[in-house]
């Protein structure tokens, strides 16, 4: 590599002496005790994705049980149990921590040219708490009485001892409480990170968007996770220590519990959906050959959609009537601007561009897609009116299984295909991943399509079983979910061909922008031998198409902080 | 130069349909000659309010909805690769990103001025209503106390669903209450729910518009036989009503 204008930036003294002083011990010693950002951060993705199967079967279970109005695929409880434990485990283990654990451990502190996360302990012990929390989790399905079975919300009185009795719901409560602490450990560690550890030039202006968006999901966290935590403490001491937060007998205000856990529960929406627009804000520019189309518009949007997010928690709560209406749908309406924002951003990068459309820009338009339909059907819902019609009913369900897999699982995969050369030094294949790709967005249109209409005709959510009139679309629903379920098998038919074929992927095999592209397939252990000069949102694009670059020219002599 | 002034001007142009179909829709929903999108037509003067306030976001939706997917399809098809060639580097255009914010905004406030109106109607509660039906959910039924008649209908038995009787064209005020855990109190042809929560009382209005019967449902997982907590609605005339009441106040004596 050469650099233009300046001696290689060395990282850190030890540099030089790295050649044996830094080897890394292998196999399963180096998953147990490694503090490298890269080695957490891909212990966090896999994890999440053997999660995401996990619940991804519970939810193939669901819909085979609802393909008959009266199906004894599972009893009554089990269905209670397994679509709790199926949202628990895609909010809480999947989609969270794939993103601003996973995907945010591995490549914000490249993308910011630093070599290592802030607090690389504090980094390990986040991913044992998240680990263990989830497996506690799946534990309830081993107790006599069954996992906790009371939904993802966990309302009270019906998670109280009286109405839940029995160790799966106090192994939920732990498990999130555990997740929870992991959560806002590796808020605190990304936070500081990108603040500290930027790389000389690395302004926060020149910083890509995904950094941006980790920045803002991690004080996100920090708002909303500790306020879920202390609702968790407070229900267990219900359960177990005679208190009486939640309980109308004792003086207590159930729905107390509702503005607690939503207060956590909207923003957490956002925490999950901010990192992959994030990685969108990555994907498509470098696949259309352009820069991001207004930066700082983006940069804005996403602040907005933050602050927005902590004043929306209510309009989970239109149909309890004990909240101000047109406060929280004023508030929940608006949020679709910032959002609609980076749409059209989307839109307008692609826009002039030369667009490839391998795996992973297939998956980017597939979120964008599936996006924009979810975010409809969330501006109808966000009118209380409407919300009373059809709150609590299939509309719903669908409304937020397309927005969510829209960004968790379509977006994510996008970033996927285009960082696992990263990752790893191999490439997917394309073939399998088209095919995914496709399966899969075909599957998903199937699923949630008829479950809108479903929500419309008056099917409530949460039920195993259901009145006969709404046999037909129950089934094509449940096909359609076969079929998307089939399309993501081929992640793992995928995964193993690279594994067993592997085709290595060069250093930058998309002509990428940022600095991960900078340094090797998978990077050093420190992540770089030297740095490219950082004069822009796209440093390896101005050092690899110098007569197209957006670098600022140096001024000789000057001071370089002062930019 | 000029050329680019006349596609901008188009561009515009074609923009600010937005916000003009809105406004037109809103008159077109006067007319009430949109199809249904799927809904109930909310059997209630509250309920068809809300109906219609479903038409307008439909419509809405398909207009914003189908230039944001047409622009991407657009963008798709016209702009795959077709070369090595290094496109321009456009970093924004100041002028495009105000206005991609600010038709958004003006179509929100459309939209939430009708939700504003909507919801008032919806939200009413009447001072003198003819009929007070007071409803308990509890794990798993319901029971419906007409007060001034000392009628009572509760669920009795795992099929045993009470009916929800109620006089066409008469203003019923409900008060909704739990016994034990969060139930939704849901009757999805009045394009309406509402929670019943222990600890909190909820007041409601119906007035239902046609003769009709349906199934109420519970919204909200409440437990184990979260899926059978269902009742029957029926609206019937004035008359109907008072034999039924009759019939229920004999049985209740007998």
């Amino acid at each position: 590599m050469t650099t233009l204008h300046e001696p290689e930036l060395l990282l850190g003294a030890e540099q030089p002496v790295e050649q044996g002083e830094h080897r890394e011990p292998g196999g399963f010693y180096r998953w147990v005790t490694s503090v490298d950002h890269k080695v957490i951060g891909k212990n966090y993705m896999y994890t999440a994705l053997v999660f995401f199967f996990i619940a991804g079967l519970m939810a193939e279970l669901m819909r085979t049980q609802l393909f008959n109005p009266n199906g004894h695929v599972v009893s009554l409880q089990t269905y209670n149990a397994l679509v709790t434990i199926h949202g628990s485990i895609m909010l809480y283990l999947f989609a969270g921590p794939i993103a601003f654990a996973g995907f945010a451990n591995y490549l914000v502190p490249i993308m910011i040219g630093a070599p290592d996360m802030a607090f690389p302990r504090l980094n390990s012990l986040s991913y044992w708490f998240y680990l263990f929390g989830g497996t506690t989790m799946l534990f309830g399905f081993l107790t006599a009485s069954g996992a906790a079975a009371f939904g993802w919300t966990g309302y009270t009185p019906l998670s109280t001892a009286t109405y839940s009795p029995g160790p799966g719901a106090d192994l939920w409560i732990a498990s999130v409480a555990m997740v929870g602490f992991s959560g806002i450990f590796s808020a605190v560690n990304l936070v500081t990170t990108i603040f500290y550890l930027r790389a000389p030039g690395m302004t926060m202006f020149r910083m890509p968007l995904f950094v941006w968006s980790m920045l803002i999901t991690g004080i996100l966290i920090l708002i909303a996770f500790p306020v879920l935590t202390a609702a968790l403490v407070m229900l267990y001491a219900d359960r177990h220590f005679g208190a009486h937060f939640f309980t109308v007998s004792g003086g207590g205000v159930p729905v107390m519990w509702q503005n607690l856990f939503w207060f956590f529960g909207h923003p957490e929406v956002y925490i999950l959906a901010l990192p992959f627009f994030g990685m969108i804000s990555e994907v498509v520019p470098v696949f259309s050959r352009k820069p991001i189309f207004g930066y700082k518009g983006m940069v804005f949007a996403t602040l907005a959609i933050a602050g927005l997010s902590t004043g929306v928690w209510a309009h989970h709560m239109f149909t309890t009537g004990t909240v101000l209406l047109p406060f929280f749908s004023a508030l929940s309406l608006l949020i679709a601007v910032p959002t609609g924002i980076k749409v059209f951003t989307w839109i307008a990068t692609m826009w002039g561009g030369q667009v490839k459309f391998n795996t992973s820009m297939l998956f980017a338009v597939g979120f964008i897609a599936a996006f924009v339909m979810g975010g409809i059907t969330g501006v109808m819902l966000a009118s209380p009116p409407i919300d009373f019609y059809t709150h609590d009913t299939y509309f719903v369900v669908a409304h937020f299984h397309q927005v969510l897999i829209g960004t968790t699982v379509f977006a994510m995969l996008a970033g996927f295909y285009y960082w696992y050369p990263k990752f790893t030094g191999r490439l997917l294949h394309e073939g399998i991943g088209k095919a995914h790709f496709w399966i899969s967005f075909i599957g998903f249109w199937i699923t949630y399509m008829p479950q809108y209409l479903l929500g419309l005709r008056g099917m409530p959510r949460w039920v195993g079983v259901y009145s006969p009139n709404f046999t037909f679309l129950n089934r094509v629903s449940t096909v359609g979910a076969y079929v998307l379920g089939i399309g993501m098998a081929m992640l793992i038919v995928n995964l193993y061909w690279s594994w067993r074929h592997p085709v290595p992927a060069g250093d930058n095999p998309w002509d990428g922008h940022t600095l991960e592209w900078a340094t090797s397939s998978p990077p050093p252990a420190h992540n770089f031998h030297s740095l490219p000069p950082v004069r822009s949102t796209r440093p390896v694009w101005d050092m690899n198409h110098p007569e197209h670059s957006d670098a600022v020219p140096v001024v000789t002599g000057g001071d370089e902080s002062a930019e | 130069m000029s050329r680019r002034s006349i596609t901008n001007r188009r561009r515009w142009r074609r923009r600010l349909r937005g916000p003009a179909v809105v406004a037109a829709a809103g008159t077109v929903l006067a007319a009430c000659k949109l199809p249904t999108f799927g809904a109930y037509t909310g059997n209630t003067v509250q309920g068809n309010a809300t109906f219609h306030l479903w038409q307008g976001f439909f419509v809405a939706s398909i207009f914003v909805g189908g230039i944001t997917f047409a622009l991407l399809i657009y963008a798709i098809i016209r702009f795959r690769r077709r070369g090595d060639a290094i496109p321009k580097q456009v970093h924004g255009n100041t002028p495009l990103e105000i206005f991609y914010t600010a038709v958004p905004i003006l179509i929100v406030a459309v939209l939430f001025f009708f939700t504003v109106r909507v919801e008032n109607k919806v939200d009413a509660v009447a001072k003198k209503p003819a009929l007070r039906v007071d409803v308990t959910a509890f794990q798993w039924g319901w029971k419906f106390v007409y007060p001034s008649y000392h009628v009572t209908e509760i669920t009795q038995g795992p099929t045993g669903y009470p009916t929800l009787v109620l006089p066409v064209g008469e203003t019923s005020t409900f008060r909704l209450v739990s016994n034990d855990v969060v139930h939704g109190f849901d009757l999805p042809n009045f394009d309406f729910s509402r929670y019943a929560l222990p600890g909190v009382v909820n007041y409601f209005d119906f007035t239902p518009q046609h003769d009709a019967s349906f199934v109420g449902r519970c919204s909200h997982l409440c437990g184990l036989y979260h899926a059978d907590m269902l009742f029957y609605v029926k609206v019937v005339s004035a008359s109907q009503f008072m034999t039924w009441i009759h019939q229920q106040q004999g049985r209740a004596s007998a």
